[in-house]
């Protein structure tokens, strides 16, 4: 017998699963949540969220040092130092603020918030075992469930966490300054992370299996970054295996086969994430999986009827706005409204330094699709504000179609350009074409006139370059 | 003033001549554009000429029954301006015929909105797009949809086609890049393109077609015929299964050596035998002149589909055909009519006729009558149906004939009588063969 009852079931209160929930009360869909943390998620606790205030932090701490030497603008500043352990407080407490504010909205929309863990019994009934209700657990029925459990910090065997192995939770806490730090894995969260302890002042190394960092991404949009690194001290081995963590430091096999090592107080391993499949039992359901990940169609539906799946539990592109998007389609969804995906891009940013934009396809992904297409780039070197900025590295490209101008994918690289994603998704959204851009009035001086002449030159008549 | 010369079109493929059966005009008429000047007859069908030009014929190419070749000068017209002839008897150089006839096509592709389409006979069909908005014109290319899969419109436009059901790649857009925009969805859904259509596009085109040659004969014949007889049909079924175990029998016996015989030959030689009866069934009905001409001989016309159209070539004296000899002339005329090379005696002189949609057949027809005949006998399909033989049901081979005859010469009984001789003929095809 279910002790309790609704319409729509969330598991998982992340990004993806907050969203829902709030979205589908707001449409009059008598919803519960269940979350066995902190309502936020990966994104908001141990993600997104704190991973860009300790960022913010070494920016500015970075910053600070590069005036105790000679420099342009002329500042003359003393040497200066950084209580980390009062930096993680300030990052906390924007962490609280803000799970605060899910719980606040959550409340407002009238979702009913359970916590405790979820596991299913069958796929319309969850057990919650509850950590503060008397009888231990709680049993919910739903019409519609929607798995949102999102993901975790993928182990390596050979160096399970723990100790002086840590996962990007930890690394965002941490209160002392590793003097050495290595990490595993070239990705975007390894490299954000690395890079703003080595402006903290950490000696970082990182250790790539692929051939670059950031494999996904082409040589161009990743140049920029190998260079900072460079010059921010990181070191970068590529090809690169990770066999053990001693005392001595983080061993590994580069590509002729020999062994090497660097000395590491702490070794942060950023290879990946792997969906939380197993807490929730969700086996018990035998859904249809695509590898780890739970396979859903264009409406989020696994292969349960009324079972759906929304976030990093689905697959790639782990990002949390994808959740967002998926959780508010399924939440309409379950409201009864026809809904599917529909979304002509997903954009990603890398807030590595510089940072790092996609928007759409990159080149070689639209001649991958047999598109026509042109490609065209504007470099900051030629934008005032960046020089004004004392950052020229980078650029905006824009591939479109050679037919009729569809524009299709907009990628930049360059420090602050995460603001400029914004832009780029909506211009391949609303279906512009390079010249609706290039006849759009772009504020001056800003970063963002680089998207509008790499239009131009698109539509063959570029002004500044 | 100039000379302008219209020459004899080629009216059909393969057609090198054809004969004038008809003038409109004559020296110093004044006509009009588009105006029928004449008619000339091949071997296919009459084919009326329309005046290219407004002006004063100033010459004719010969008397009606004169026979002139394709290409050659057919009339020559006193019109304003230069005309196409230099001289007043100069015959037309090549480029000069080539020119010629390109004006001619050229004008009658113009469509004149305030002419009734009958009005207007040309060879060429004319595709006339009723108004509509373009915006939403499903014909129209959707580039951004075929490429990218996805149809290229914003995010809320995307979510009220979603809404409303709307199946956004059946949207031609009218923006940049065949973006489709607000307006574009509002007028599909105004127009009704919404749910219940399942998302397919209404077509407004429409594409006018000349009824000339051929199809304004059979039009003309049908008219003819429809109007004036008053049609009596009557369906009857006939089981066939004895006379199909003849058939197979007998295209198995003589596979090699004779024509394969179809249903038609056994039909036609029950119509011989039942014409010996019932003569009155093979007749030409004059009505102008209120004569029945009942004929010995048993020529049956064959209604034949060809791609123009239909043709109904003439079997002759059916009377003295054995089954293959029918078989293989039904082929033969057919074949020619399907070619184009079927000869205009071979298309006259029926005094009955047999209409069969083979394998199409349906279950029953009401045939027209073939003018002046007075009856029209139609084969339909054959198909398993169970029979009671008066203690089960069995299943038997059965076909329907349905047959029209003309109510003014034909009465109900005569009708009736005819249809059960033939039910009695193809139920014991042995009776075909019985010489008396």
């Amino acid at each position: 017998m279910a002790d309790k009852q609704c319409k729509l079931l969330v598991i998982g209160g992340g990004p993806g699963g907050y969203v829902c929930a709030i979205r589908a009360a707001q449409l009059g869909v008598d919803t519960m949540l269940v979350e066995a943390d902190k309502a936020g998620g990966t994104c908001l606790n141990v993600g997104c969220i704190p991973s860009k205030a300790i960022i913010h932090a070494a920016d500015e701490f970075y910053r600070a040092c590069s005036f105790t030497a000679d420099n342009k603008l002329g500042i003359v500043a003393a040497r200066p130092s950084i209580d980390l352990q009062k930096t993680v407080q300030w990052k906390d407490s924007i962490v609280s603020r803000l799970n605060g504010g899910v719980g606040g909205l959550l409340k407002r929309a009238g979702v009913t918030v359970i916590a405790g863990k979820a596991s299913f019994l069958d796929g319309k009934t969850v057990k919650v075992d509850t950590d503060n209700d008397s009888s231990g657990s709680v049993t919910i029925s739903a019409e519609n469930i929607v798995i949102a459990t999102g993901s975790e910090p993928q182990q390596l065997p050979a160096m399970a966490f723990g100790g002086n192995v840590i996962s990007s939770t930890e690394a965002l806490s941490l209160t002392e300054l590793p003097t050495t730090l290595a990490i595993v894995g070239g990705g975007y969260i390894g490299l954000e992370i690395g890079t703003a302890y080595a402006k903290l002042g950490s000696q970082v190394f990182i250790v790539e299996s692929a051939a670059s960092i950031l494999p996904q991404y082409d040589a161009r949009l990743t140049e920029p970054v190998a260079k900072r690194l460079a010059q921010l001290g990181v070191e970068v081995v590529t090809q690169a295996r990770a066999n053990t963590f001693t005392d001595a430091g983080l061993e590994f096999e580069i590509k002729d086969g020999s062994v090497r090592q660097l000395p590491a107080d702490k070794v942060l391993i950023t290879v990946g994430r792997r969906p939380r499949t197993r807490d929730c039992r969700l086996s018990e359901l035998s859904l249809t999986m695509n590898g780890d990940f739970v396979e859903i169609d264009d409406r989020c539906q696994t292969s349960m009827r009324g079972v759906y799946a929304i976030g990093d539990v689905t697959g790639d592109p782990m990002l949390a706005h994808r959740a967002m998007a998926q959780g508010e389609m399924v939440a309409e969804i379950a409201a009864g409204l026809n809904r599917s995906w529909d979304k002509r891009c997903i954009p990603s940013v890398c807030f590595t330094d510089p940072e790092i934009v996609c928007a759409g396809l990159l080149p070689a992904e639209a001649i991958a699709q047999d598109l026509e297409v042109d490609v065209t780039q504007f470099p900051f070197t030629a934008s005032g504000r960046a020089m004004t900025m004392e950052r020229e590295d980078g650029f905006v490209r824009v591939v479109a179609q050679k037919a009729d101008g569809v524009i299709v994918g907009v990628q930049s690289v360059g420090a602050g350009v995460a603001e400029l994603a914004a832009s780029f998704s909506l211009a391949i959204e609303m279906g512009a074409r390079v010249d609706d851009v290039a006849a759009t009035i772009h504020a001056h001086p800003t970063l963002g006139e680089a998207f509008q002449e790499a239009c131009m030159q698109a539509g063959g008549h570029a002004l500044h370059s | 003033m100039g000379m302008h010369t219209m020459l004899l079109p080629d009216v059909g493929e393969g057609v090198a001549e054809a004969e004038i059966v008809e003038w409109n005009v004559k020296v110093g008429d004044t006509v009009l554009e588009d105006e029928v000047v004449g008619a000339v007859m091949t071997d296919k069908a009459a084919v009326e000429i329309p005046s290219s030009v407004t002006g004063k014929v100033a010459w004719l190419a010969g008397e009606v029954g004169d026979v002139i070749a394709v290409g050659a000068d057919l009339v020559r017209l006193e019109v304003d301006g230069e005309g196409n002839s230099a001289t007043h008897g100069g015959s037309s150089s090549t480029n000069e015929s080539a020119d010629t006839r390109q004006t001619e096509v050229t004008v009658s592709s113009v469509v004149k909105p305030n002419k009734s389409p009958p009005a207007v006979q040309s060879e060429t069909s004319v595709q006339k797009t009723a108004p509509s908005r373009t915006a939403v014109s499903a014909s129209a290319s959707v580039p951004s949809a075929a490429k990218n899969a996805k149809p290229l419109a914003a995010p809320s436009v995307r979510k009220r086609a979603k809404d409303a059901g709307v199946d956004l790649t059946m949207i031609a857009g009218s923006g940049p890049a065949g973006r489709i925009v607000h307006d574009d969805l509002d007028q599909w859904l105004e127009q009704g393109g919404s749910a219940q259509r399942g998302g397919k596009a209404p077509n407004n085109a429409v594409k006018e077609i000349k009824v000339i040659g051929m199809r304004r004969k059979i039009a003309e014949q049908m008219t003819l015929a429809m109007s004036r007889i008053p049609h009596i049909t009557i369906v009857e079924e006939v089981d066939v299964t004895n006379l199909e175990e003849l058939r197979v029998e007998l295209n198995t016996t003589y596979q090699d050596t004779r024509a394969k015989l179809t249903v038609l030959p056994f039909v036609i030689k029950a119509i011989v035998e039942a014409a010996r009866e019932l003569p009155e069934i093979n007749s030409i009905y004059d009505d102008e002149n209120n004569v029945v001409y009942q004929h010995g001989g048993v020529h049956v016309g064959i209604a034949t589909q060809t791609d123009n159209g239909l043709m109904v070539p003439v079997v002759k004296h059916c009377e003295v055909r054995s089954l293959w000899e029918s078989a293989e002339q039904v082929l033969q005329l057919a074949g020619q009519c399907r070619d184009g090379a079927i000869g205009r005696d071979d298309l006259i002189g029926s005094t009955i006729t047999v209409t069969s949609l083979g394998p199409l057949g349906a279950v029953a027809t009401t045939p027209i009558i073939n003018h002046p005949e007075v009856a029209i006998v139609g084969i339909n399909k054959i198909a398993i149906r169970p029979v009671w033989d008066g203690q089960q049901f069995v299943p038997r081979k059965m076909m329907n004939l349905s047959a029209s005859f003309d109510h003014r010469i034909i009465d109900g009984w005569q009708a009736a009588l005819t249809m059960q001789k033939l039910k009695t003929l193809l139920e014991k095809p042995a009776m075909l063969f019985v010489e008396d």
